[in-house]
């Protein structure tokens, strides 16, 4: 269980998160959408303990992130893994290399089992026997499902997702979906999905949170989100350039 | 209506701002709540206060840098206790860092060893005995133009590809990457570039005076028509151990500076491609520019 209570952050004083409080449970598949640069990102990098919070707290199963030593916060991200917006692969590393580098220096298992790991991630997001093609080499969809077998090689209990499917055709963009879908309900972990692509977050999400001025402005599952009366998560939802979201 | 509002409460801000910097204001930044107000109001009124508080400004910033640089500095030496689990990476930035520096080295230094054996002799004349050259040159070398310009040209070469390859990754999320992943950046990414190149440049320095005083050599002989036993015996007779250890002293101060800005800049940069820019060119110039200052301060301590 993910809670965030009363989380502030500003950059070069200008706020970007007034107070959000949301608690996600564990096993769900928990959507926070959000027009872009109200502060999700920066969200989902407090849960992970990139960025310290001016004021508020994150407990992950308990246990508080944001004041924590960095020996406890490493600690902690080891039950964490995230998929990054660009896939953050490390371009010096083949495929193989960027996917174990986490278990390989935290030495969590041997080499052999090692490469049986990375090669049941790698089938396990379809690209099987890529292991020896460098970053350059693959397309923006294969990065993001090799970042996301990097992101699930320490088997984490949550996986944080920044904007899964932005820049993706439909088609990868769907089985990024799948993927996210197959995480949650086969390897049990709770997802959190920062998104602004609603046709992907009304198929991976069980529950809705909308980001907004720094502030959680609507909480609900997915019935509750398409049935809402809410001006500004409607008129998200529904990709309209009038209402009370104005355009800057 | 809302327009109105938003430029009325401006005014009630900012007594000391026409109304034509409000509505400015007001268009360019759509104000949707009271600290955002607010912070806007902060800004202006900063922005149009004395010239005074802009120096105040800069040196709390150049402060808060060097705090900032030296923190990092001693997160690297706490993380020393790792170097030998990061022997492999640390190898290979010796090949990138050293290595692969040579030629560039090697040329600077021909020259550097000829154009002062040169200008030496041209000072000399009338004054001092010709056979004083190979004195004259390899002590200036071993003490001041090897290890400096092999700094100078490793800040260039070296100091700003670190910057530029953290930048890289900063402002692609990788270094967030390997946060997340539980690895701490400054152990898996500073400790091995610090470690190569804060060994490696008194070695190439090691190199490049010796090259040097080659390149004087060669001048010597064949330009100014001096026989090469008269300058080596006049290098050899002059040679202290002090002086070449001096020299050696000030390139490790010099490739750990180096490093260490690169590091620290290439871990700060942020806005994308033009941020990596910058990142390159700031790293060049505050390493040769601390590579002069810590020059000078290590001369006063060691000579």
């Amino acid at each position: 269980m993910i809670e965030i209570r009363n989380l502030k952050k500003s950059f070069n004083g200008k706020p970007v998160l007034r107070g959000v409080n949301l608690d996600i449970p564990k096993g769900e598949a928990q959507i926070i959408i959000g027009r872009s640069g109200c502060g999700k990102s920066v969200l989902l990098k407090h849960i992970i303990g990139l960025v310290k919070p001016e004021a508020g707290q994150i407990f992950v199963d308990g246990e508080e992130v944001t004041s924590s030593s960095t020996r406890d916060l490493y600690r902690m991200r080891r039950k964490i893994g995230m998929l990054f917006q660009g896939a953050a692969l490390f371009d010096s590393m083949t495929v193989e290399e960027n996917v174990a580098l986490g278990v390989r220096e935290h030495r969590m298992f041997d080499e052999t089992e090692i490469r049986r790991r990375v090669e049941e991630k790698l089938e396990l997001v379809g690209l099987p026997k890529t292991q020896h093609l460098k970053p350059a080499e693959l397309s923006g969809g294969m990065k993001k499902r090799v970042g996301l077998a990097r992101a699930l090689m320490m088997d984490p209990e949550f996986v944080l997702y920044d904007e899964p499917t932005t820049g993706l055709d439909p088609i990868t963009s769907d089985a990024i979906n799948e993927l996210i879908i197959d995480c949650n309900k086969k390897l049990g972990v709770t997802s959190i999905i920062v998104t602004h692509d609603m046709t992907s977050a009304y198929k991976v999400g069980k529950r809705f949170a909308m980001l907004h001025d720094g502030q959680v402005i609507f909480t609900g599952t997915t019935d509750e989100v398409r049935h809402t009366n809410h001006a500004m998560v409607r008129q998200f939802i529904e990709g309209r350039a009038d209402g009370p979201l104005q355009i800057y | 209506m809302r327009g109105v509002y938003h430029v009325l409460f401006y005014a009630i801000q900012n007594e000391d701002l026409t109304l034509d910097e409000e509505i400015y204001i007001f268009k360019t930044k759509r104000l949707q709540t009271e600290d955002e107000k607010l912070y806007i109001t902060l800004m202006t009124k900063e922005q149009l206060a004395s010239p005074i508080r802009a120096v105040g400004r800069l040196v709390i910033a150049w402060i808060e840098q060097t705090g900032a640089i030296f923190i990092l500095f001693g997160k690297i030496l706490r993380s020393s206790i790792h170097l030998w689990r990061r022997r492999r990476l640390a190898v290979d930035q010796m090949l990138l860092i050293g290595v692969q520096s040579l030629p560039l080295v090697s040329i600077i230094a021909v020259f550097t060893g000829a154009v002062s054996a040169w200008q030496a002799a041209y000072q000399f004349e009338g004054l001092v005995p010709l056979d004083y050259l190979g004195a004259g040159t390899s002590t200036a070398i071993f003490i001041e133009l090897g290890p400096v310009l092999t700094g100078i040209i490793l800040a260039g070469r070296v100091g700003s590809s670190i910057a530029a390859e953290l930048g890289v990754m900063k402002v692609t999320e990788q270094i967030d990457a390997l946060e997340s992943l539980a690895i701490d950046p400054v152990h898996y990414l500073a400790l091995p570039r610090f470690c190569a190149a804060t060994f490696m440049t008194p070695v190439l320095t090691i190199f490049s005076d010796f090259i040097a005083v080659l390149g004087a050599l060669i001048v010597s002989n064949v330009l100014i028509g001096q026989p090469a036993h008269i300058f080596l015996d006049s290098v050899q007779a002059s040679f202290e151990l002090r002086s070449l250890l001096g020299g050696l002293t000030k390139a490790l101060v010099f490739g750990a500076t180096i490093a260490l800005i690169g590091c620290y800049i290439g871990f700060q940069t942020s806005g994308g491609a033009e941020g990596v820019g910058r990142a390159t060119i700031q790293a060049f110039v505050l390493s040769a520019a601390l590579i002069l200052i810590h020059d000078y301060v290590l001369a006063t301590i060691l000579f």
